[in-house]
């Protein structure tokens, strides 16, 4: 027989792998061919690695190859290794060649290439770990692991893409790439060159489909019911029939709160969002409304919790913007502090205290940490070149200057960042650079300044990570940036800056300059909590009580994860570090970014003009958060989502429930008397409880929300099945059947108010009220699911939560609030432009958005085949279908077909 | 759910009395079967093979190492390929490619019917039929 292979092709490594391993008889022959060679003469497009039997046949999968060379040593397959190479034909290859292509053929890095294949590989270290085996299949290496340490080896052989959190998939690729045959196959592929050897071959093939859109969505994944014990189903029987008896009593409130010994004490910071700007939504949900969730979470669970923000106000744009308006920086800061705590007030964000940085207290801790540094040898002098700008007449803060990226060559970068590469920049490394206010050229002039050390520090920051991030909730991405910030090497950091608004420094030669605001901005955690409790050290010295989570959007995470930590260990006075940094990507908005001078976006304080629901919005946003990668606001999917989830699906659910017992049970609970199906159903939804519970005690906030929405899924389906509605006019059995089904949907409704309780606190409470849900079981979320309105309560009035949003209405708002502009461009460079490329973007909307609209497509198609099948009444069959036809015309404009003509209805 | 309507039919002709419950998972609406003994079996391949065993069946999988390979080979093409691909012109690929290699064959493997042949089958004749009928709302 003989082998067909290609230089870089990387099917060749888990083919010579296996054929190594398993040491066929026959003699095997290897000839290479160009990567666009058709070996396969019924192939129309070329594939490598190939394999020609003495037959004749040809076998083109690199799996079955693969198989053919363990079978010929007398190795059969059992269920799961076929299951492992089904799994990795289907789901592991379309996001290893993602991410392979944007590796080494688009030269992308870190995140980007990381995100597409994250689930994947999260999904063999829990398979690994939950079985606890060392190999796929069992106790002993099988095929499985030949062929996916293969298609995983071009990529994990770089330990920069093999994150450390997954310890199971780490020991496994080790154990695999150790053995001799693996050994051998990776030499031969990658000939030391990495996975650049790959090049040749991957710049060769088209771009694959990108994955990515599929994960953004946030769509029902597991359905599937799992199957139960008796065991847990008894469990869950008894936790049910112990009712509101097994809550434990309310904590009362505390003011100030302060942690207690003995208790689980929750420090939660949301970034501090700069005084100047009016906060966009993506700024909301990267840090403000995230922590929001999890510190209501946090207080739902009884744990002793403080949450606080405030605006960080210190800075050169501050004296900028005072300029522009007239105003003192003090001014400035009074007026847009009060802007900020309006919106974070409407989108009602339950901060314990929120603070701002522009205080005695900051000025008298940030100079305490400074002195502790400087005595203790971590602050360096030096002569300093800086940009200043002749015609300002002042220094340029590194913001203020703009030019080209030095590392990427991205033409916008900042002085202080370059928002491409996403590295820091000293602002004279920029090149070309341009005064941002008046445009003019700056010159370089040197003058004194402090630098904190960062590289003396470097050795105990290692030492705190070390024990730190094993075992915590970091996101990944955080644990990303952070690492790749130690493996550049960490250099002294400038603390200090010529201007007047900020701390001074308290040091001779210093009066007239000002500790740098990532120096202190960080410091404002500690100074806003002295303001609100004179016992601060309490919750900042006391690293061993204290759990710390700390929210922001991801470039914000080495201040929070390298810069602070080093200040703080530097000063020696124990400082309470963060235990776990959540950290968000970006949010764009509809195909861009959010951009306050094109009037592009949604800003916080336009949110409440649109007359759209502050929960609504917390909803959405909470829907798309962009948890493990980039998610973009879209109208029409709000629109969807509104009238999917939350009107048909959430609302329809609590409001049927509760308009049963109202209606049919003149508003008192009825008698429930459970059927085994009933225990299932108390069982699965238990089992959904303490998934939401095990998401967001891993701040998996997206991800917890999907459980409350199939929770209300299941709800619905239990009363459409069980249809209490006509039971309640048949027997005397069939009444007591409605009951049963009736209490136990009310309950459930009951449960979906509290667990929705950090996402849209005042729909809770809405419902709460409608149930006259008992104050404890309001406040109170354990991990099973109890009886907390028994037969007898009476509830209260019940109306509908949600209201439809109309597409005229949503229109509007995408006028108003741009988002057609870049169509508008778009459409002019089409007319003048005869490239095709272009034309196709002018009327196709984004991948998530045509996504979303199939996804709705299916499911109502799936509705309607529901209804055909039940022999449903032909108005609602026909109403149904109408909003079928209406989703698949929303679709095909959204895909740029022209709508399809309504054919085929005569010829029925 | 497609998936779990082709598996049934397989389990019929296949002779097996008791019908299995199927339930789907994630987007691909991948079919999962809950198995009495030890855990769950996901995937449509996966499944059919299991079933084809329990049946006594095992001839449908090969007979040769040869065969047995071939079999898996076309029972991926099904699930990445014939499934993966909707585009008309990706259809058209595959139909010509599929028609030049059985020109001198009977079947997938060459003479023996096997398992490949009920599931291209099964995944063909779905588009074949989606091709014919139009649009038509509740199909």
């Amino acid at each position: 027989m003989r082998l067909f292979v290609s230089e870089g092709a990387p099917g060749c490594l888990p083919v010579l792998a296996a054929a190594g391993r398993a040491r066929g008889r026959a003699e095997l022959l290897i000839s290479t061919v160009g990567p666009e060679d058709c070996v396969v003469p019924f192939l129309t497009r070329p594939k490598v690695p190939v394999l020609q039997l003495d037959s004749g046949n040809y076998l083109f999968s690199t799996s079955a190859i693969c198989r053919y060379f363990f079978l010929l040593s007398g190795w059969e397959q059992d269920d799961l290794t076929n299951q492992w190479l089904e799994w990795e034909a289907t789901e592991l290859q379309p996001a290893l060649s993602a991410a392979l292509y944007y590796l080494v053929v688009q030269g992308k890095k870190g995140e980007d290439v990381l995100g597409s294949v994250r689930r994947a590989l999260t999904y063999i270290d829990h398979s690994l770990s939950r079985q606890n085996c060392p190999f796929l299949a069992g106790e002993t290496e099988s095929l499985a692991d030949i062929v996916l340490w293969g298609a995983l080896y071009p990529l994990l052989q770089d330990p920069a893409y093999l994150p450390e959190e997954l310890s199971a998939l780490h020991s496994w690729f080790q154990t695999l790439s150790t053995q001799e045959p693996c050994q051998r196959a990776a030499e031969t592929v990658l000939k030391q060159q990495g996975v650049l050897a790959l090049r040749p071959y991957l710049q060769k093939q088209p771009q694959p489909s990108s994955p990515e859109g599929r994960a953004v969505t946030n769509e029902p994944e597991e359905e599937e019911l799992a199957t139960l014990s008796e065991e847990e189903i008894a469990m869950a029987v008894t936790a049910w029939e112990n009712g509101l008896e097994s809550l434990p009593p309310l904590r009362p409130q505390q003011n100030p709160v302060l942690p207690v010994t003995g208790e689980r004490n929750v420090l939660i910071t949301s970034a501090l969002p700069y005084v100047n700007n009016v906060p966009h939504l993506g700024n909301i949900i990267g840090c403000v409304l995230s922590a929001d969730v999890f510190a209501r979470y946090s207080r739902l669970r009884q744990w002793n919790t403080l949450y606080l923000c405030g605006t960080d106000e210190y800075g050169t744009a501050t004296e900028t913007k005072a300029m522009e308006e007239g105003l003192t920086p003090q001014e400035i800061c009074d007026k847009y502090h009060i802007i900020h705590a309006d919106i974070y007030r409407w989108f009602n964000i339950s901060f314990d205290t929120f603070g701002r940085t522009t205080t005695p207290q900051q000025t008298k801790i940030t100079q305490d940490i400074f002195q502790r540094l400087l005595t203790r040898g971590f602050v360096l002098q030096d002569t300093v070149e800086q940009l200043r700008c002749e015609r300002c007449a002042r220094f340029l803060a590194d913001r203020f200057v703009e030019g080209v990226c030095p590392f990427c060559g991205y033409e916008e970068a900042r002085g202080d960042q370059c928002d491409k590469c996403g590295k820091l920049i000293n602002a004279v490394e920029l090149k070309k650079p341009q005064c941002k206010v008046c445009r003019s050229c700056p010159v370089v002039q040197s003058t004194h300044h402090l630098f904190l050390d960062l590289p003396k520090l470097e050795k105990r920051l290692e030492e705190w990570l070390g024990r730190t991030l094993p075992g915590s909730d970091w996101t990944p991405n955080a644990r990303f940036i952070t690492r790749s910030w130690l493996r550049d090497g960490l250099k002294p950091r400038c603390i200090t800056r010529d201007l007047k608004w900020g701390t001074p420094v308290p040091l001779e030669g210093f009066e007239d300059k000002v500790f740098y605001v990532w120096f202190d901005a960080t410091i404002g955690y500690l100074s806003i909590t002295a303001n609100y409790t004179d016992q601060w050290e309490r919750w900042w010295k006391n690293p061993e009580q204290v759990d710390l989570y700390q929210f922001m959007a991801k470039d914000n995470v080495p201040f929070h994860g390298i810069v602070f930590p080093c200040s703080a260990l530097g000063a020696e006075d124990n400082y309470t570090l963060v235990s776990h940094l959540i950290a968000t990507e970006y949010l764009n908005y509809e195909d861009g970014k959010f951009s306050k001078s094109r009037g592009v976006g949604v800003f916080g304080d336009m949110a409440q003009d649109t007359g759209i629901p502050a929960d609504i919005w917390r909803f959405y946003l909470l829907y798309i958060r962009p948890e493990g990668q980039d998610s973009a606001f879209s109208w029409t999917d709000l629109l969807l989502k509104n009238n999917s989830e939350l009107l048909n699906n959430l609302g329809n659910f609590i409001n049927r429930a509760g308009m049963f017992v109202s209606k049919f049970f003149g508003g008192y609970v009825p008698e429930m008397v459970l059927t085994p199906d009933d225990q299932r159903l108390l069982a699965h939804v238990t089992l959904e409880l303490q998934r939401y519970h095990q998401l967001l005690e891993k701040v998996r906030i997206r991800d917890a929300l999907r459980s409350i929405l199939t929770i209300s899924r299941h709800g619905n389906q239990y009363i459409q099945v069980n249809e209490p509605w006509k039971r309640i006019k048949g027997s005397e059995a069939d009444r007591q059947r409605a009951g049963t089904v009736t209490g136990l949907a009310v309950n459930i409704a009951a449960l979906l108010s509290v667990m929705l309780q950090p996402y849209m606190p005042t729909v809770s409470a809405t419902i709460q009220a409608q149930l006259q849900l008992p104050p404890p079981a309001c406040s109170i979320l354990l991990t099973n699911f109890l009886c907390t309105l028994p037969a007898g309560h009476q509830i209260g009035t019940v109306s509908p939560l949600f209201q439809k949003l109309e597409n005229d209405q949503i229109e509007s708002l995408r006028q108003r609030f741009g988002g057609g502009q870049l169509e508008e461009t778009f459409d002019l460079k089409a007319k003048t432009s005869p490239k095709p490329a272009v034309i196709e973007t002018v009327t196709t909307a984004g991948p998530q958005q045509i996504q979303a609209l199939m996804d709705e497509v299916t499911k109502q198609g799936n509705i309607v085949r529901e209804l055909k099948a039940q022999k449903a009444d032909k108005n609602q069959v026909a109403a149904e279908v109408a909003k079928l036809l209406d989703l698949k015309k929303q679709l095909a404009v959204a895909e740029g077909k022209p709508p399809e003509a309504p054919k085929g209805k005569k010829k029925k | 759910m497609a998936a779990a309507a082709e598996l049934s039919l397989l389990e019929k002709s296949l002779g097996l009395s008791k019908g299995n419950k199927y339930s789907a998972q994630g987007e691909r609406q991948t079919p999962v079967l809950q198995t009495n003994n030890g855990p769950s079996l996901t995937g449509l391949t996966t499944i059919a093979a299991h079933l084809v065993k329990q049946a006594n069946k095992e001839y449908l999988l090969g007979s040769t190492a040869e065969e047995k390979a071939i079999v898996q080979q076309w029972l991926e093409y099904r699930v990445t390929q014939i499934d993966g691909h909707s585009s008309k012109n990706d259809i058209h690929t595959l139909l010509k490619d599929l028609n030049s290699y059985l020109e001198d064959k009977v079947y997938l493997t060459g003479y023996n019917f096997t398992l490949a042949d009920i599931l291209l089958y099964y995944g063909l004749h779905r588009f074949i039929i989606r091709k014919l009928r139009h649009t038509e709302v509740g199909n």
